[in-house]
């Protein structure tokens, strides 16, 4: 039998034991009670200790979600979601108010360096031996968020000498109301969506980012999301504002308990660049996909909007999507100042039963502004991988130009790729370019390899990385290596 | 020793390979020739273990060991090598890369310590130099635009990389000139030593002159039909292969 067929053979017994972030963790949490009302988000608001107008901007978007329809244009099918059979809120018990970084639960700690992320900055800086692929390098800042809250957040003060502002952003709506009441909702508004709503109601933490005029952030910064409690949602909110001038790299990591219940997850990060500011976003992200008979896993419907505002501004997505079971995510970029760049690169792999609908949006306002969009879909076992992306020009948007490649990777005979590009150009001077491509492991490549002494996993590795170099690439360098192990680690199940 | 018995071997349901009867000594080279379509790429594919080539009889045995039970890195990690007659492009997987993913793989097959990147590197660049590779090349996807020559260049440096035991060229000298069938054959020659069985698999008798071999076996119709020594090469030379059927498909 044909070495690819036979990989398809055994992605068919893709196995859970793969997936090596699946414990949960004992902690005691405290949860507002299940379903969702007007209640449940004062709850919410109140456990948050937040002023009164945050309380009313959740409300307002309570009271448009529940008028909003979820969308269902993507090429993802799941049963119904029943919204009342969620938890909205659930934190640590000892998480609550937390002063340093003694004051967590070892439980907790020792979750994440379990997952290959020191939370001590000691150790941090020292870096840690056998850490896993979603690892902290030394010298990267990092917010970790557990369930609903953020627990802790490392390297602050030495942040804070360089005027950035990197916290929880519960502790950003107390701490610099002025900020977040200017630009939260600025990017992504309460109503863009059904889930970008519903978060807006619900969210109880996520990362806020401000880095002032001029300022290149010192290190990199990075957030780690852990579900841990069952049937709970997770809704966190990301904001990033780089002031003038400004530059910083962020980079996130998920990753989930296996469960037998799907879970929802519905972030929504807004990134706003001003003047010649440039914020590189990055996501590693490695929810649980489901088990071999397409069981549990993490719903992942998440709304990333960048907005260029500021003339020759600069804004840059790149993802490696390894796991969940489904997701329905398309990072943006609003390129309204002129001469901004808009770019996104992403590796999407889906194996088992997974469904990816990714891809993502440039949308051209200003004069001569270009984007570029590097999209590696690889797809193997039942699984379907579709990349949906829009690119527009509007009358204004004089010489804008795109540069979109989409290519698309089979592994075995039972997946599939899909490529929906969709095409606006209002404006006779803009000039977009769309390269897409389809293509096998060929059983002559897998022969080949296997020839030169490598077995069936280390050749699809191998290959499957020269497929993504050039997105892998993009990745800050500290994580480069870590994310090449993990995307050999998502298609282990591909090869047995 | 190498050793083939009877070897009947079927590709898509044709047999292709009708019993080739043949025994490499250690410290000899063998040369094989033969019309085209004779079955001598078969025979290298059946050696390797590649897919869809399934033995139906006949036995392989390399030192003792049955090659035929083993998967294709593991016939690797147990000494064998082919140079392939048509190399494939692997798209995005750096050359030097590749080279050194190869070489600790079957270093760690072979229970022997990996190599970092500095080490390979060294050594790639010694043996790539020798064989007038140029190292622009090895940074270049792996036999992606590369030329015949400089494909056939490539599966000899691996030849020497990977250190095997059991060599199988497969029509290495076709699409070379002259300068290169020199260095290529100069790269062979040097694998050449008491524990080591070399097969060299071509159509035409010039590459013998410069590898010179122990003995030569004429295939044809996928049976070894004749056998002697390097003289044999020349007699072919003149004759052609008309009186062993040239394949005129093929
Ligand atoms: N994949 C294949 N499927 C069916 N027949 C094949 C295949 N590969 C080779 N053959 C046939 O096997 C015979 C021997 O081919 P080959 O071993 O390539 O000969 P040579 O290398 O001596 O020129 C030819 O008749 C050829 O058509
Ligand atoms: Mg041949």
């Amino acid at each position: 039998m044909a070495a690819v067929r036979e990989t398809i053979e055994q992605v068919k017994d893709i196995d859970v034991d793969q997936y090596k972030y699946g414990f949960s963790t004992d902690i005691e949490t405290v949860k507002a009670p299940k379903g969702l009302d007007e209640d449940i988000i004062r709850f919410i608001s109140a456990k948050k200790d937040e002023p009164e107008w945050m309380l009313e901007w959740r409300l307002d978007a309570y009271e448009r979600w529940q008028s909003m329809q979820e969308p269902e244009w993507a090429r993802v099918h799941y049963p119904k979601i029943d919204f009342q059979d969620l938890y909205y809120y659930a934190a640590p018990k000892s998480a609550e108010k937390l002063k340093s970084l003694d004051e967590v639960d070892p439980e907790l700690l020792a979750t994440y360096e379990k997952l290959g992320i020191p939370l001590s900055e000691q150790k941090m800086l020292a870096g840690v031996e056998g850490a896993g692929p979603l690892a902290g390098a030394p010298g990267v800042a990092v917010d970790a968020i557990f369930d609903s809250v953020s627990v802790v957040t490392t390297f602050k003060e030495e942040l804070a000498k360089a005027g950035v502002i990197f916290c929880p952003i519960s502790e950003a709506i107390k701490e610099h109301p002025e900020l977040v009441k200017k630009y939260l909702g600025s990017v992504v508004p309460k109503s863009d969506n059904f889930y970008s709503a519903l978060n807006s109601a619900v969210f109880s933490d996520g990362s806020f980012v401000y880095i002032p005029e001029g300022v290149r952030c010192p290190m990199e910064l990075s957030t780690y999301f852990r579900i841990n409690e069952s049937q709970t949602g997770q809704f966190e909110r990301t904001l990033i504002v780089a002031e003038k001038g400004s530059y910083v790299s962020y980079l996130e990591g998920c990753t989930a308990p296996m469960r037998d219940e799907n879970q929802l997850h519905a972030a929504v990060v807004e990134l706003v660049a001003l003047e010649d500011a440039e914020i590189k976003y990055s996501t590693v992200q490695n929810w649980y996909p489901g088990d071999a008979d397409g069981k549990g896993g993490i719903y992942n419907f998440v709304t990333k909007r960048g907005d260029c505002r500021g003339d020759n501004s600069k804004i840059s997505w790149t993802q490696v999507e390894t796991g969940s079971a489904i997701t329905w995510k398309y990072p943006s970029c609003i390129l309204r100042g002129d001469n901004s760049q808009g770019e996104f690169y992403s590796i999407a792999i889906s194996n088992g039963y997974q469904q990816v609908d990714s891809g993502t949006k440039m949308i051209h306002l200003g004069k001569n502004t270009s984007s570029r969009i590097i999209s590696k879909g690889i797809s193997a076992g039942r699984s379907n991988n579709t990349y949906r992306g829009l690119v527009s020009a509007h009358r204004k948007a004089t010489n804008s130009r795109n540069f979109t490649q989409c290519d698309s990777l089979l592994i075995g005979n039972d997946c599939g790729a899909h490529t929906v590009p969709y095409i606006e150009a209002k404006n006779s001077t803009a000039s977009f370019e769309h390269e897409a491509t389809t293509s096998k492991i060929s059983d002559d490549q897998m022969f080949y390899c296997m020839a030169r002494g490598l077995n069936e996993e280390e050749a699809v590795a191998l290959i499957v990385n020269g497929f993504v170099r050039d997105v892998l690439q993009q990745l800050p360098m500290e994580f480069m290596a870590e994310t090449q192990k993990l995307i050999g680690i998502s298609l282990e199940g591909s090869v047995g | 020793m190498l050793e083939i018995k009877n070897l009947h071997a079927k590709v898509d349901g044709d047999m292709i390979l009708r019993g080739v009867d043949l025994e490499i000594p250690q410290g000899e080279v063998h040369a094989i020739m033969g019309p085209n379509g004779s079955g001598k790429s078969t025979l290298s594919y059946v050696l390797a273990g590649k897919d869809d080539y399934e033995i139906t009889e006949g036995s392989i045995v390399w030192n003792g060991q049955d090659l035929s039970e083993l998967e294709v890195d593991e016939r690797v990690a147990a000494g064998f090598f082919l140079a392939m007659q048509y190399p494939v492009e692997i798209p995005g997987v750096g050359t030097m890369n590749f080279l050194r993913s190869a070489m600790n793989a079957v270093r760690k097959a072979r229970g022997e310590d990996e190599l970092n990147a500095a080490e390979t590197m060294r050594i790639v660049r010694e043996k790539a130099e020798a064989l007038n590779i140029p190292l622009d090349m090895l940074k270049r996807p792996l036999n992606v635009g590369f030329s015949g020559g400089e494909k056939k260049r490539m599966e000899i440096l691996q030849m020497s990389l990977l250190s095997p035991t059991l060599c199988v060229l497969d029509e290495t000298d076709s699409g070379l000139d002259i300068d290169a069938l020199r260095i290529v054959s100069d790269g062979v020659n040097a694998m050449r030593g008491p524990d080591k069985a070399i097969l060299v698999i071509t159509h035409y008798q010039r590459l013998l002159e410069y590898i010179v071999p122990d003995k030569v076996h004429v295939l044809s119709k996928g049976r070894i039909v004749r056998s002697g020594g390097k003289e044999l090469a020349l007699e072919l030379e003149k004759s052609g292969y008309a009186e062993y059927g040239e394949d005129e498909a093929a």
